[in-house]
């Protein structure tokens, strides 16, 4: 059972609640939010390890290359310019499709591999923990999420910490998903952002529920979008200083006694709502 | 010899666009008969490498110089590996920057500016 945490907004808690979640259900933990991972910094796992994630890349052989510029025609994300002197590769547009190779009449195109980030993987609290790292400068961050989402153990649950947003990184996770959580915030933004979430995963038809975190006495906003759209909301984690305080350092809410009840109520209801193994 | 500026228009008149890559057309003037055509640049709505693909379109046009308010790094990496000199034209009429131009009176761009310029706060480092 693979369960995506995502949120449309972000900084709305996907990480800090993916993470105790994980802790308290004692489940595999994934970090697919490789531009900026940092579920690492709560889980603490030790003696991690890495692996490079590699994509194709053109390789131009000048000797054979007679700058008819066939090529940069071929390429739908101009990563290739012909300047009639040669012809220039700018690596971070290139999405390695090939159709520059399969264009070129003097077969002067090769295709090599480059590493564009890590997958990394240890254990801490219990819990396995991996993630992908998008190398700084690097535009792509899809080859690193399924590169690190091929590590997922079927027989066991995988809990997915998503980017945030609902670009190409986020369709990519909950692709691998079969259930997802979407953790809002009881703001107008919150709820917009997540309104969009919601339109995506209807259309993957995928289960989901949401979590209110930083919950204030009145969370009417969410409560009616949920009502309003048949939508199962599992519970809210209340905003208080001291939850800012502990995430700070870098420690998990479930480990304060104010904060275990809230997320042990929503692990239980979880484990309610979806099949987990 | 063909000039190539970025334009806001499909005028003389209109206003140079300080944007190489997004701009919305090319100006391509032509010295030998003092003839101005205006083309799309097909590159305004990419998602990515825009100002590769603008650097591409002036390549193909064949023109030798490009005036301008800003080049990226990418686009200026591509001019560079070509002949063609690029010139810094301020907030003036595409005539205005091609006769600044015949009389010498521009700044050749040397070297890059910010990328993304001109694609609103937070976008390009300013």
């Amino acid at each position: 059972m693979n369960l995506c945490v995502l949120s449309g907004k972000g900084g709305t808690g996907k990480t800090t609640v993916s993470v105790n979640l994980a802790v308290l259900l004692q489940a595999n933990y994934y970090d697919c939010d490789v531009e900026e991972p940092n579920g690492f910094i709560f889980l603490k796992p030790g003696r991690v390890s890495a692996e490079d994630v590699t994509v194709d890349y053109p390789v131009i052989d000048n000797g054979k290359c007679t700058h008819c510029g066939l090529c940069a025609k071929a390429c739908q994300y101009n990563a290739l310019a012909n300047t009639k002197k040669s012809v220039m590769l700018f690596p971070t547009l290139c999405h390695g499709c090939h159709a520059c190779e399969i264009v070129c009449e003097p077969k002067a195109i090769t295709y090599s591999r480059r590493p564009v980030g890590v997958v990394e993987q240890g254990d801490g609290y219990g819990v396995h923990c991996m993630r992908g790292v998008l190398n700084v400068g690097e535009h792509m961050a899809v080859p690193v999420i399924r590169e690190l989402l091929k590590g997922l153990n079927p027989s066991k649950n995988n809990i997915l910490d998503c980017a945030p947003g609902t670009s190409c990184n986020v369709v990519n996770t909950l692709r691998a998903s079969d259930a997802a959580l979407i953790v809002t915030e009881p703001t107008t933004f919150g709820l917009h952002d997540m309104s969009i979430a919601v339109e995506l995963i209807k259309q993957m038809d995928i289960p989901f529920a949401v979590v209110v975190n930083k919950s204030r006495d009145d969370d009417t906003i969410i409560r009616r979008y949920c009502d309003d759209n048949g939508i199962a909301l599992l519970g809210g984690i209340p905003y208080a200083r001291k939850a800012a305080e502990a995430y700070s350092n870098g420690r998990l809410l479930s480990e304060l006694p104010e904060y275990r009840q809230p997320y042990e109520q929503i692990a239980d209801k979880l484990k309610e709502a979806f099949a987990w193994n | 010899m063909k000039i190539g500026i970025s334009s806001t228009g499909v005028a003389a008149e209109s206003l140079a666009d300080p944007r190489f890559g997004r701009c919305s057309h090319f100006a391509i003037y032509d010295t030998a008969d003092g003839s101005y055509r205006f083309i799309d640049n097909s590159a305004q709505s990419a998602s990515g490498g825009a100002g590769i693909a603008a650097a591409q379109q002036m390549i193909d046009e064949d023109v030798e110089v490009i005036l301008t308010g800003n080049m990226g790094p990418n686009a200026f990496n591509v001019i560079k590996g070509s002949e063609i000199k690029v010139y810094r034209v301020g907030s003036v009429s595409v005539e205005k920057a091609v006769q600044l131009f015949k009389e010498a009176k521009l700044e050749a761009i040397s070297e890059a500016g910010a990328a993304h310029f001109g694609m609103g706060q937070g976008r390009g480092g300013f």
